[in-house]
């Protein structure tokens, strides 16, 4: 029995660990506080509509939700609208698909709930998937847009973000592979700065964690009252439970 | 008839209203018989709090549907964009529609809690036998009712789960290619098959559920609960014909509910509002993406209330089938012993049709290579040797998985019905029957692997060993002697 229970276990230990080795690097911890924070909200949607807007869609999404960000109706449509669309309107792109499949080979994902799809068990949440793959761009000059990305190897968008983060290049060390006499390994080392962007590194990573921010936040825009509801609604209970277990008590304790 | 009752002339109007009412439809009579005056053996525990939990959670998704029904397009060009909207702009949607994905998922917890339940402590024994049948034909509806809702938010695991589980019904002989085009009303599965499905999962399979539950509940009240101890309250009344283990459903039993749901509701709520996915359990992450009849996941695996049967549906290779063709033909050998002659041929032509048909000579030619000088003409001449498909096998076992549970009744030999009573290592072995069943589960919601198809190829054999060879090992050991009277410390 014990036996037994030893061999499931390393069964499962095993096939866990072949999950999570399974493609890709490891992904970094999004800064979760900045869902909650709307200064960062408000910068990761003006990042969202600049950079992101243009191909991708977010088609169940209305540019009046923002509303939610403390943003005035007026403010929304000076500064987050560019072209003849209604404050009521879903954030839709007018990217032709048959152009979008030439360019990219495919039309680029709608992004309303982007974060909410990337997740994966084990591996983070799918905040944490699009922090890690937007800070992962490099140059790689065999692929046709000249840029690759190590969470997403061959992904079909160039690094749009690259005037914010500059240009990088990907270094690898060549090693003795401890496994086999005479062969090399090739790993991965870190990124080298080739030209330098318009913010520091730091700054870049908290530009991404406003935009991802914001991309959580378009997910589930009820997330936030969401939290809210269920403390009360927690609370409520915990005090309806101890009603309901005292009378219980009081009904019961005549019984013999 | 009843007889007609008279109101003293200053009666207060609500008597005057009730006495008209049951002179008219048996409403006191039915609120006694199933409520104050319904007596159940008052030795309850926690485990028997799950059916009234289970009513509530039907009800929460009775309610809820109804409400979604009224946002929700069936529609495969805006199913998906309904159901956000629904998240965002329809007020409190996100809570209607996070109650109904929680309650889907609650519903199975709950109810595979409460039939649990029922196993340890011998409920389905006589004179039980249809109160078990008819929770065993709630429970299929159930599988039916979540499969059909799973495809409606029309995500990526909805479109690919459904495309799987129909293909299923392809592997059936003969008439399989046809089956899946009538499930599907199309080739692949599409707007078509979302519309019916929409239409069984909102109306045809809730009436039928509905119609189940209250035929579970007369039942019950019929033949009266079971309870921990597995006594039978009825045979000790007192005086006035009541039982003397009994006490009142209402108001006892319905306070405790009320404690009980509220427990529940605690659970459900911590889920419902501070993590609705459950890390990807209850709603997958995958679902998040519309689906795409061009685009096959890498992996796809049902919701894991499914992903028990959905193991031993996996665990049937061709390897596993002859297996079970070779313990076919040894049960036959094993059983044809005390048999005359004529029963002894037909039961041995049975066998041998069934072990060929689950693909036995294939697999003798694949263990021993020097049959092919025989086996391969054998099979040009007469195709039908090679047997049939093991995925066919494989929905086969997945089916007889749920199917077995209906003869529970029949396969209990044990002179008692509670565990309680029963020898220790019966315990242990229901034990090892839940454990096995959460291995299979969990399996079922990984990629398949070596190991994973061993294991669940072992989890599948006990599976229907405990269930086949009950007649003869719930007989076996020491039991206690039941009391006459149920145990019971007043609280």
């Amino acid at each position: 029995m014990k036996k037994l229970i030893l061999i499931l276990l390393a069964a499962f230990g095993l096939s866990t660990a072949a999950v999570a080795s399974e493609g890709g690097i490891a992904w970094d911890k999004f800064p979760e506080a900045k869902v909650t924070d709307v200064a960062a909200l408000q910068n990761g949607a003006k990042l969202f509509v600049n950079y992101c807007l243009n191909c991708h869609s977010a088609a169940y999404m209305r540019y009046n939700r923002m509303r939610d960000l403390g943003l005035s109706e007026d403010q929304i449509k000076k500064n987050l609208m560019f072209a003849t669309e209604k404050v009521g309107d879903t954030m839709k792109v007018s990217l032709d698909p048959k152009q979008a499949k030439d360019w990219f080979g495919g039309l680029p994902p709608d992004l309303t709930v982007i974060a909410r799809s990337r997740a994966d068990f084990g591996k983070g949440s799918g905040a944490d998937y699009l922090y890690t793959y937007l800070r992962s761009y490099y140059r790689d000059d065999t692929k046709a847009t000249g840029w690759n990305n190590m969470a997403f190897p061959s992904v079909a968008m160039p690094n749009v973000l690259w005037e914010l983060q500059g240009q990088r290049a990907a270094k690898y060390l060549e090693e003795k592979d401890p496994h086999h006499e005479g062969r090399t390994l090739h790993r991965f080392a870190g990124y080298e700065q080739l030209t330098p962007g318009t913010l520091s590194p730091l700054e870049y990573d908290e530009s991404v964690g406003d935009l991802v921010a914001f991309l959580q936040w378009m997910g589930e825009p009820a997330q936030n009252d969401r939290l809210k509801v269920g403390v009360w609604v927690l609370i409520f209970l915990g005090i309806f439970t101890v009603i309901a277990w005292r009378l219980n008590a009081a009904y019961w304790k005549d019984v013999t | 008839m009843a007889e007609f009752k008279q109101v003293g002339a200053n009666a207060s109007v609500a008597e005057k209203l009730l006495t008209w009412v049951d002179n008219r439809f048996p409403a006191s009579k039915l609120y006694k018989e199933h409520m104050s005056e319904y007596y159940a053996p008052k030795n309850f525990n926690f485990w028997y709090v799950f059916g009234s939990i289970a009513l509530l959670v039907l009800v929460i998704q009775i309610v809820t549907g109804i409400f979604l029904v009224m946002h929700y397009k069936p529609d495969a060009a805006q199913a998906f964009a309904s159901v956000e909207y629904i998240m965002r702009d329809v007020p409190w949607g996100w809570l209607i529609r996070y109650m109904h994905s929680t309650g889907a998922s609650a519903f199975f917890i709950v109810v595979y809690l409460h039939m649990f339940r029922g196993l340890i402590y011998g409920s389905y024994r006589q004179p039980r036998e249809l109160v078990w049948i008819f929770g065993c034909a709630i429970f299929l509806c159930l599988m039916a009712e979540a499969f059909m809702g799973y495809l409606l938010p029309w995500g990526q695991m909805s479109y690919w789960g459904a495309q799987v589980i129909v293909n299923l019904f392809a592997a059936v002989p003969f008439v399989g290619p046809d089956l899946a085009l009538l499930i599907r009303g199309d080739y692949v599965v599409s707007d078509a098959t979302l519309n019916r499905f929409f239409s069984f999962h909102v109306i045809a399979v809730p009436l039928v559920l509905l119609g189940l539950v209250v035929a579970h509940i007369i039942a019950l009240h019929e033949v009266g609960s079971n309870n921990p101890d597995g006594v039978e309250i009825k045979e000790t009344k007192n005086a006035q014909g009541l039982p003397l283990d009994g006490i009142p459903f209402h108001p006892f039993y319905t306070v405790h509910d009320i404690f009980g749901v509220s427990v529940f509701l605690m659970a459900f709520s911590a889920i419902l509002f501070f993590t609705p996915e459950f890390g990807g359990y209850f709603l997958e992450y995958n679902n998040f993406i519309p689906g795409d009849p061009l685009k096959t996941p890498a992996h796809i695996a049902p919701v894991w209330y499914f992903t028990p049967f959905y193991s031993m549906l996996r665990a049937i290779t061709s390897e596993m089938a002859a297996a079970l063709a070779l313990m076919v033909l040894a049960a036959a050998a094993f059983s044809t012993r005390r048999f005359a002659a004529p029963i002894k041929l037909g039961i041995w032509i049975v066998a041998v049709a069934v072990a060929l048909a689950l693909g036995l000579l294939p697999a003798l030619l694949n263990w021993f290579g020097a049959l092919a000088g025989v086996l391969q003409p054998l099979f040009s001449a007469l195709p039908f040797l090679t047997g049939i498909d093991a995925k066919f096998w494989g929905v086969v076992v997945m089916g007889g998985a749920v199917v077995i549970l209906f003869f529970l009744p029949w396969l209990d030999h044990s002179p008692v019905k509670s565990i309680r009573y029963r020898p220790r290592w019966h315990l242990y072995v229901y034990g090892l029957f839940v454990v096995i069943f959460l291995v299979l589960g969990y399996l079922g919601t990984q990629p398949p692997s070596r190991a994973g198809e061993r294991i669940s190829q072992v989890g599948t054999l006990f599976y229907f060993g405990f269930f086949l060879l009950m007649p003869w090992w719930s007989r076996i050991g020491t039991f206690k002697p039941v009391p006459a009277r149920v145990t019971f410390a007043a609280h």
